[in-house]
Formats: C-alpha cells, structure tokens, sequence
C-alpha cells in the first residue's frame, strides 16, 4: 500500500470512501513500523535501542503497565480458572492429529456450501485469494482484522494488484492509515494516543478533528458505511473453526466483522491451521476465555458465527465463501516441543503481562508480524524465510509473566529457552559465543578452573580502573551501559571468609 | 535427614546443611552468602561450604547452551548430594534447580530428593527459624525476583520472614513483581532495554518512600543497585539475608 501512496496514483482510481485524502497523510514513524517491513532488517539490538527513543515509547510503556496493573494479568478468578484448565486442554486435543480434524472441518464447510483452500506458504495464499478476487471483478475489499492476513502481506499484494483494501477495526484502520503494522494483536494502534489519532484523521480530512473518542469513532464509522456497502469483498480472520459444524466463529466488539461477513457478495475467510478446534460447543469454553483474557471481558459485544454463505430465502450473507486455510510453516512445529505455540488463542494477555515489550512501546520494535513473547516464539517457527527472526527469543528477560497471564498456559518461557539453544545451534555467527560457553564450562567443571576465574577477576578489579573493565569485550561492556561495575576486586572474599570462621571455629573447639 | 535439636511442630532439622553460594556471589557479590552464614549460625545451624561448587548451569542455558548447563548441573548435583539441606541466597539459581532439572535431565529419584531439600534462603529461615529473634526499624519494600516469584512459587515466605522483624515496616509497591530488567545475560545483551527496565522499577520503589529495597535474588540486586549508584533514582538495595542478618538480636545467654 505504501508504494501506491508514495507514488501518488491512487486518488485518481479511488474507490474507498474511508480512505480518500490518503495522499494529505505523512506518517512519522521509524522504519521499522512500517506496514511492509523491511526485507534488510537490522540487528536486533539496534532495533531496541532506537525504540525507546521513539516519542511514543514511554507514554506507551505507562499506558501499558497501567493496564497489566489494573486487569491483575495473569491472575484468574476461580471460575476463569476453571475455564482455563478446559481450554488449555481443548486447544491441545488436535495436535496429535491436526491433519483429521481439518480433513473434518473441510467436509462440513464444504456440506455448508463454502469452498476450502489450502496455502501451504503465504504466496499460496495470495494467488488464492487474488484469484478469487479477479473472478469476481472485485475492485474493493473490506477487512475485518486478521493477523492471518498481516502475516501474507494480504493489503500490499491486493493493493499492487489495483484491488482496494480497507481495514475495518477501528484501531486496524488507524494503523492503516499510519502505515505501520498492528503493535498488538487486539489493540493495533494502542501506541497511539488519542491525539495521534485526532492529527491523523485531521490531516486525511483536511480539517480539524476533535480527540474525543467518541467524535473519533463516529468519523471512522461515518466513513467506513460507504465502504462496506460499496465493497464486492469482505476479508476476515476466524478465530475458531469448529470441525464438527464447520462452523466460523469471530469475536468482535464493534461489530464490522458482521458487516465485513455479509455485506459484500465475497467473504473470504483466512484462518492458520492451528485454529480448528474438535466441537462447536467448546466455543462455550474459548470465547469467555479469550474475552477475559485479551479484554477482560464476560464476553465481547458480537459474536459472529458463519455457517456456510447466502441459503435460499435468507436475507443476508454472501454469494460465495471461501475458507484459507494458512499453514506458514506451523506443522513442522507438530511433534516437538515447539508445537505448545499451536495452542495460541491469540488474545494478547502476554505482550500487555511483558515487561520488555511494554518498555519497548509495544510490538513494532520486534520487527516482525507478532511482536512480544508470543512473537518471539511464533515468528522463528514462520514465514518464506524461516528462522529470520530466531534472534528474537534473546529478547526477553525470561521472567515468566507471559506464562501466568497466557489464558491456555503455553510455557512461552521454556519455549523461549529452546528456540535460544536452536539458534544458537544453527547461526554460523554464534559459533565465538559457542566456543566461549564451552570453554567456560570445561573451566568451571574444576575447582581449579572456578579459582582461576576468580582470581583473574580479582586481578583485573584490582588492576584496571571502571573506565577500562567498561570497555573490554564480553558482557562487561553492555552492562557498563548505565551500571556501577560490582566490586572485581573482591572476587573469591566470601570464600576466603568463610575459611577463616571455619579455622577460628575449629581452634575454639581444639581449645575449649 | 537425620533429627537433631527441633523446633516445636517444625520437621525436623537437617543435620548436615550445605551453602550453595552461587557463582555470582563468589565472583561479585559475597555479602548475601555471608549474611546467610550468620543468619544459620544464629539459628544454631553449622553450614558447611563444599569446595568444589562453581555454578548450576543456569546462566549456560539461558543463554541457548543446555550442553554446557547440564554439565555443570551433574557436577552440582554430585557436589551437593551428600548434604541433607541446601541452602542458597540465589532465589533464581533454587528456581532453575527445581524447574530445570527434569528438563535438562531424566533425573534420578535421588536427584529429584536432592533438589526438594534444596531451600532457597527464606524457606529455610520459615521452617527452622522460629526460635530466631528479630528486631530492626525502619522501613522496606519487597522486590519479588521474577524465577523465585513465578519459577519457585515463592512470594509469600520472604513476607512472612519480614513480617517476623519487629519494627519494621513492609510497604508494598505497585509492581512488586515487575521484572527489574537483570534477566541474566539479558543485562547485557540489551542494557538499553534493561536499564530502562530498572528505572521503572527503582521509580516505583523511591515512589513508596522505603529505606531499603529488598530482594532474594543477587542478581536482580547488583543490577537494581549498580543502577541506583550510577544514575538511576537514589533508591537503597540489599539482600534479604543481609536485612535479616542486621536484624538479629542476640540470644540471651542463660547465666
Ligand atoms: S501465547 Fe497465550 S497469552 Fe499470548 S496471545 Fe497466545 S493465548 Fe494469548
């Protein structure tokens, strides 16, 4: 979509109403918010050192952490509690054999009277979806959010194909016309204050706009009616496939996934695998889970449930649906330890419990689709090019509040762990690192070894002045970064303590 | 464990108990072992220090290098079995022992009994401690360590042994158990990130208005403090072996 704004073609064909005025837009973010990100990422931890400079890191932080304080993320009421034993166990009831309970799903999404496609990789999901829309003549598509979508670069691709792409969630729409990427996966801009959004919608309508949300929420809507009459398709997510039904269930709270699913004479659905789950009636488990969980709600105000398109005297629905069914390089993950990812209801509880991804500003830093600990773990496992982002599991402190606040109880933490000693393995440019642990062990497995290593500190805190220790490679260096160094010099001196207690103790006994 | 000398209604006391001083006090921050030394011989504990510990592994895996960490968790556990207790003041290096074992190892029955005797330094206090006297004024507030808190489970015995110093006030601060941004090599790996981390949590202690911010974690404290020394808020760090060693009233001896 950038390319189009940037070359200034796009007024002349304009077909959305909601996003006309797009050229008077000039977003202010760094790079690495973009919508597209950048194919020459830089290093991870350039990343994060330009973050909390940006302008919206900290007010973003404070916005965050108020919000983990005031939903006690991570912990459950009794009831919840309850719920999340069942969920946890019904997200993993499929994964001894995902492959059965998909084979189910299509059948009866096909008996629905929808069509099923399957993408092993996002350019599959493209040429499927691109070619549904050319079918159809389509010219403009309406989206309700769908990280399924972000993760193919769905907007990017319709967009250079000259098919218009509006999204229809509020905070999706801002960050649309901002062209960055969501900074979470249920509150896409909630990097933005009220403000930024006031200056967006101000400067695509020429005109000043008031912050107050609900003069904000009254100017998107009054510009996305059009679009979703306007719209011959509608694109949306699917937060759970039951396999026995066929059965498409979207959670909502400002309802466009209803008009995104009815409206247009196309809905296309795109769902990643690991979202089937065994029965319709576990939506009753799962969807008060993942609204206390991503909103700390009973429930949220729609829920949509598709059952195939438009029937004979039926007054609404499409003409046609089609349901994608994205792998993205998920099954591969089906069988080891990684495969708890699997379970993810997507609901945002452990990017708002996390600590770094609040300092942070919230999830574009990452540089990758999924920012957070459900990021770190998710993203090395995706993608045309798998383990571009395996450096990510590195960044987190491993303090474990993503795995109290996850409503299915997946052990992001361990995860994280295993996904380090993967690429730690596989990366050519760790090898100095490797070498450096196992010297370390081979040092550390002797007394001898262990003294050494205290006396060389001893040496060198006794030797060389802050200044210098700060600038000597290894870890001292970064923790210099704003840190008193600890004392070198008294290396060993606990021990050396302890001897002598132990002496003067035996001597008293020796004398008394 | 063999029965010596026990509190009324406690278990019974282990005879032999061994300090696991972890390798970060050894190298830069001995004052917690000390403290933990003190404390138990206050409470009539004789520890003693096998030579040979160097370090459990933990920051080895951490870092993406479990070969490494379980060569030296098999060196820990033939190091620390002959010992009926383990004690550390290393609330994460206690976490990583109980959490990680089974998933660095198929442990033995006698391994696993190993770590379940390994207390991390307020369990041991709780459960052989009451005789201990505690006096001390002024004021804390509890950091709750991320591993000790989330990993061990253990948030509310170190409250418990603060609750027990007389004179001393606990205040709690909002995010006691926000991650203070040490995460072992992460410290290092991202200070930017981490110091940042820090000062979030140092402006919520200073906020409060305690003397002290306690923690049982060593790391989180050399972080915490290396932090307030050089440029964060002027907030005062110790370990909670040290506050208690401070606050020990010395047992009258009967004439
Ligand atoms: S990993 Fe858990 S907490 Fe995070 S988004 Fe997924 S379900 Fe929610």
């Amino acid at each position: 979509m950038s390319e189009h704004r940037r070359d200034g073609t796009r007024t002349a064909g304009q077909r959305s109403s909601a996003l006309a005025g797009r050229e008077r837009l000039h977003p202010d973010r760094p790079e690495w918010a973009a919508g597209d990100i950048p194919p020459h990422r830089r290093p991870l931890p350039l990343i994060t050192r330009d973050a909390l400079t940006v302008r919206t890191a900290r007010p973003t932080h404070d916005r965050l952490a108020a919000l983990n304080e005031e939903r006690h993320v991570g912990t459950w009421t009794p009831e919840v509690a309850r719920l999340r034993e069942q969920g946890a166990a019904i997200r993993r009831e499929t994964l001894p054999d995902l492959e059965k309970y998909l084979a189910q799903l299509t059948g009866n999404v096909e008996r629905n009277g929808g069509v099923v496609h399957r993408a092993a990789t996002p350019a599959e999901a493209r040429a499927v979806i691109e070619r549904i829309a050319r079918e159809n003549g389509v010219r403009l598509a309406v989206k309700s959010k769908s990280m399924a979508t972000e993760e193919i670069h769905l907007n990017a691709h319709l967009t250079a194909q000259g098919i218009e792409v509006v999204e229809t969630d509020l905070g999706e729409y801002i960050v649309q016309l901002a062209d960055e990427r969501p900074s979470h996966i249920v509150g896409p801009a909630l990097h933005k204050s009220r403000q930024d959004v006031a200056d967006l919608f101000g400067q695509l309508a020429g005109d000043e706009v008031s912050g107050e949300p609900e003069d904000l929420a009254s100017f998107a809507r009054t510009r996305l009616r059009a679009d979703f009459k306007a719209a011959d398709m509608g694109i949306s997510g699917v937060n759970f496939a039951a396999a026995d039904t066929g059965t498409l269930a979207l959670v909502t709270n400002e309802g466009n996934a209803d008009m995104v699913t009815s409206q247009p004479r196309v809905h296309v659905a795109v769902m990643t695998v690991e979202k089937v789950i065994p029965r319709f009636a576990d939506l009753g488990v799962l969807i008060p889970l993942l609204c206390d969980a991503a909103t700390k709600q009973r429930v949220s105000v729609y829920q949509t449930l598709l059952n195939g398109p438009r029937r004979e005297g039926e007054t609404d629905g499409p003409e046609q649906l089609h349901l994608v069914i994205l792998d993205n390089g998920r099954t591969k993950a089906l069988g080891t330890p990684q495969e708890e990812v699997l379970a993810c209801i997507r609901c945002g509880n452990c990017q708002i419990s996390c600590p770094v991804y609040r300092t942070v500003g919230g999830g574009h830093p990452y540089s990758a689709v999924y920012g957070g600990p459900i990021g770190a773990v998710l993203s090395p496992l995706l993608g045309e090019r798998p383990n571009q982002d395996s450096d990510l599991p590195f960044l987190s402190s491993l303090c474990g509040a993503c795995y109290d606040a996850c409503p299915v109880k997946i052990p992001i933490p361990d995860l994280l762990v295993n996904l380090r000693a993967a690429h730690e393995r596989r990366q050519p440019a760790a090898r100095t690192a490797r070498a450096g642990w196992r010297a370390w062990a081979l040092a550390w497995r002797t007394e001898t070894g262990f003294r050494a290593t205290m006396a060389g500190a001893r040496l060198a805190g006794r030797l060389l002045p802050d200044g210098v220790l700060a600038r000597l490679p290894g870890p001292g260096r970064g923790w210099a970064r704003g840190r008193a160094l600890p004392p070198l010099r008294e290396a060993g001196a606990f021990r050396r303590w302890f001897r002598r207690q132990e002496e003067s103790r035996d001597r008293d006994r020796r004398q008394g | 464990m063999r029965d010596v000398e026990t509190d009324a209604g406690a278990p019974p006391r282990p005879a032999r108990v061994a300090l696991f001083t972890s390798c970060m006090a050894d190298l830069a921050a001995g004052g917690p072992a000390r403290a933990t030394v003190e404390v138990l011989a206050a409470m009539g504990v004789t520890v003693e220090l096998p030579r040979g510990q160097t370090c459990c592994g933990q920051p080895a895996l951490n870092s993406g290098h479990p070969a490494e960490a379980g060569t030296l968790l098999d060196r820990w556990l033939r190091i620390f079995a002959p010992y009926d207790a383990v004690v550390t003041p290393s609330g994460s290096c206690a976490a990583y022992l109980h959490h990680h074992l089974g998933r660095l190892r198929a442990p033995a029955p006698e391994h696993r009994a190993l770590v379940e005797r390994t207390y991390e330094f307020s369990q041991f206090v709780m459960a052989y401690g009451s005789g201990l006297r505690l006096r001390l004024r002024g004021s804390v507030t509890y950091h709750d360590s991320c591993h000790m808190a989330r990993t061990l489970g253990e948030r509310r015995t170190p409250r418990q042994l603060l609750g027990r110093i007389e004179g001393l006030e606990v205040r709690e601060m909002a995010g006691c158990d926000t991650c203070c941004g040490f995460g072992g090599t992460f410290a290092a790996k991202f200070p930017d990130v981490s110091v940042a981390m820090a000062d979030t949590k140092l402006g919520t202690a200073a906020a409060g208005g305690a003397d002290w911010l306690v923690a049982a974690d060593p790391g989180c404290l050399l972080h915490l403090g290396g932090r307030a020394r050089q440029a964060g808020p002027p907030v005062r760090t110790r370990h909670l072996a040290e506050l208690v060693r401070d606050a020990l009233v010395p047992a009258e001896v009967p004439a």
